[in-house]
């Protein structure tokens, strides 16, 4: 109990850590002695750096928190928020706005992204129907989240012109680039409402280790849980598409990296997964524009290219573990 | 505290009933053995008594209340479950382990001490105290089982059910957990256990219960229920019952042309 607690401590004060360092890395270095408003840069800090920072913490924090619900909830450490296809409802639903070339209004792509994240959640609730069954729930998902890719592949391929094409790609691979405080304040209630509704699971996936019929046994309502779970997974990942586009593998590798520290149960797991995401998130949009390309390297990327690797070592202690 | 009866319970499974029409009455304070050959209703008798299989028909009595008058967590807290395989689908310690047992009685948040102190008291009636930090993957299967029964002590029912507790153990554990349903039905609860082994049966039971294709067969003393013609009839095989020198009752099953 006391190890969790100065162990969520000590991620808050390296979020705050980061924050900072968030706000003083990119392009231009700005350092501490600059931040008054009188000096030039000040701009810079206030209007582009702070909200992109907190918008960053915001969604770090809100991947986290789903993938450690998602993995406790199918009691399967590969589990991500992704699996379920409210990303790529989102996600198509922001292609969708590119295609017809909406995104002229800033406002347009990410009400466009909700809708999409809203339908799909929706669908996945009729698919599903009253059976609170983790299979079929599992299966839904899967074929959501092909069915909206393969849309997306088409929008891409159809695109009316090469313009909007690179638009599309460049959109999916996910970026906290140029955002305003319009966004913070669009996905703020919508991740915070979502945080709420996973955090109230926690209890109930400790008692879903002991599987399903020990679960409901002990009084576990596995439609209550459902609907929790995918409401709330809904809003963290509809309000991130939105506002950051896809940016995957953090709901997936945050998780894994907070167990060795605070032990496997899905409630112990599930702040310090919010606070990690919130962290990683902070870092690698810092890295990414710190690091001198022509254009900025996009954030989705840096995570998949963090990914790969993190799940190469991952796969090598299980191989070790088996042998 | 009264009892838990089943009253014409009837389900029936893709066209295929699979109780069909029982009734018994477990008493709180002994142990009832439920024995039937592979798909004789067994298991879906225990889920309909934990709330988990909603009958077609007839219902469950908790206490001479229907069982759908008791809300899940009422009933979560009356009525705990042992499930066939014991699934611990995240590695944690035992400690934490049985905790979750006293997931029906929750307070909004943290444990109180009463939560501790029936962990504690589930832990030491299963002798499984002095692995309290040790992870759930560090333990041997038969320390594996006691653990999982002491999560379902840890909840206080009134009542135990158990799916096969035994599967899976060696003789001594059989003995040990067998010993340890025991003591549950002496400290007052009613145990439910459905069991394989007409012997372990025989040794542990006050009661018996012999279901076959989804009916009773019969209810009430080893002795009275398990006689030779039953066992050929319920298992189509031959049985013959003795007693060890010491006066423990066994029962040899062999195929039925070599009693003949």
């Amino acid at each position: 109990m006391n190890r969790s607690l100065a162990i969520n401590i000590g991620l808050v004060a390296a979020i705050a850590a980061a924050m900072l360092l968030s706000l003083i890395a990119g392009k231009v270095w700005i350092p501490l002695d600059a931040w008054v408003h009188a000096d030039p840069r000040w701009p810079i800090i206030a209007e582009l750096r702070l909200p992109r920072t907190v918008l960053a913490a915001m969604v770090g924090a809100g991947l986290g928190l789903s993938g450690a619900a998602m993995q406790g909830y199918l009691r399967n450490p590969l589990a991500d928020p992704g699996l379920f296809g409210v990303s790529s409802g989102a996600a198509l639903g922001a292609v969708i706005s590119l295609y017809f070339g909406y995104a002229a209004a800033p406002w347009l792509l990410p009400m466009f992204a909700l809708t999409g994240a809203a339908i799909t959640m929706a669908l996945l609730a009729v698919l599903v129907g009253r059976s609170g069954s983790i299979v079929v729930f599992t299966l839904a998902g899967v074929i959501l989240s092909s069915v909206a890719g393969s849309m997306t592949a088409l929008a891409i391929s159809l695109a009316p012109t090469p313009f909007a094409t690179s638009q599309i790609v460049t959109w999916l691979m996910g970026a906290l680039t140029d955002r305003s405080w319009d966004d913070v304040h669009l996905a703020l209630p919508l991740l915070a409402l979502g945080c709420v509704l996973l955090g109230l699971t926690g209890r109930t996936l400790d008692a879903l280790t002991l599987g399903e019929s020990a679960a409901r046994s002990m009084g576990v309502d596995p439609r209550r849980l459902q609907l929790l779970i995918v409401v709330g997974v809904a809003l963290c990942v509809g309000a991130s598409v939105a506002t950051a586009g896809i940016i995957g593998f953090v709901g997936l590798i945050v998780p894994h990296l907070v167990r060795p520290l605070v032990g496997n149960r899905p409630s112990a797991v599930m702040l310090p997964s919010a606070l990690a995401g919130a962290l990683l998130l902070l870092l690698a949009d810092s890295l990414v524009r710190a690091i001198p390309t022509v254009s900025e390297l996009r954030l989705g990327i840096a995570m998949s290219m963090l990914g790969g690797p993190f799940f190469l070592i991952l796969l090598m202690r299980m191989r070790r573990r088996l042998a | 505290m009264s009892g838990l009866a089943v009253d014409h319970l009837t389900l029936a499974r893709g066209g295929r009933p699979v109780l069909d029409s029982v009734s018994a009455v477990f008493s709180p304070g002994r142990v009832t053995a439920v024995l039937g050959p592979n798909g004789a209703g067994k298991s879906t008798l225990l889920g309909c008594l934990a709330g988990l299989l909603a009958p077609d028909a007839g219902q469950v009595l908790v206490g001479a209340r229907p069982r759908q008058t008791l809300g899940m967590r009422e009933l979560a807290r009356q009525i705990g479950l042992l499930p066939q395989g014991g699934d611990v689908h995240w590695d944690v310690d035992v400690a934490t382990l049985v905790g979750l047992g006293r997931y029906p009685h929750r307070a909004r948040w943290g444990e109180t001490q009463q939560d501790r102190a029936a962990v504690a008291r589930a832990m030491a009636a299963t002798d499984v105290t002095r692995f309290a930090t040790r992870p759930m993957a560090a333990l041997s299967g038969g320390e594996r089982a006691r653990v999982l029964l002491a999560r379902v002590l840890a909840g206080e029912p009134q009542w135990l059910l158990a799916d096969e507790p035994l599967a899976n153990l060696d003789p001594a554990h059989q003995l040990d957990t067998l010993a340890c349903l025991r003591d549950v039905a002496r400290g007052g609860a009613g145990v439910i256990v459905v069991l394989h082994d007409l012997n372990h049966a025989i040794q542990v039971a006050d009661e018996i219960l012999l279901l076959r294709d989804g009916r009773t067969v019969a209810q009430g003393a080893p002795a009275e229920v398990l006689t030779p013609e039953r066992i050929a009839e319920t298992y189509g095989v031959a049985g013959q019952i003795g007693t060890t020198p010491g006066g423990v009752p066994f029962i040899v099953t062999m195929p039925m042309a070599h009693h003949a």
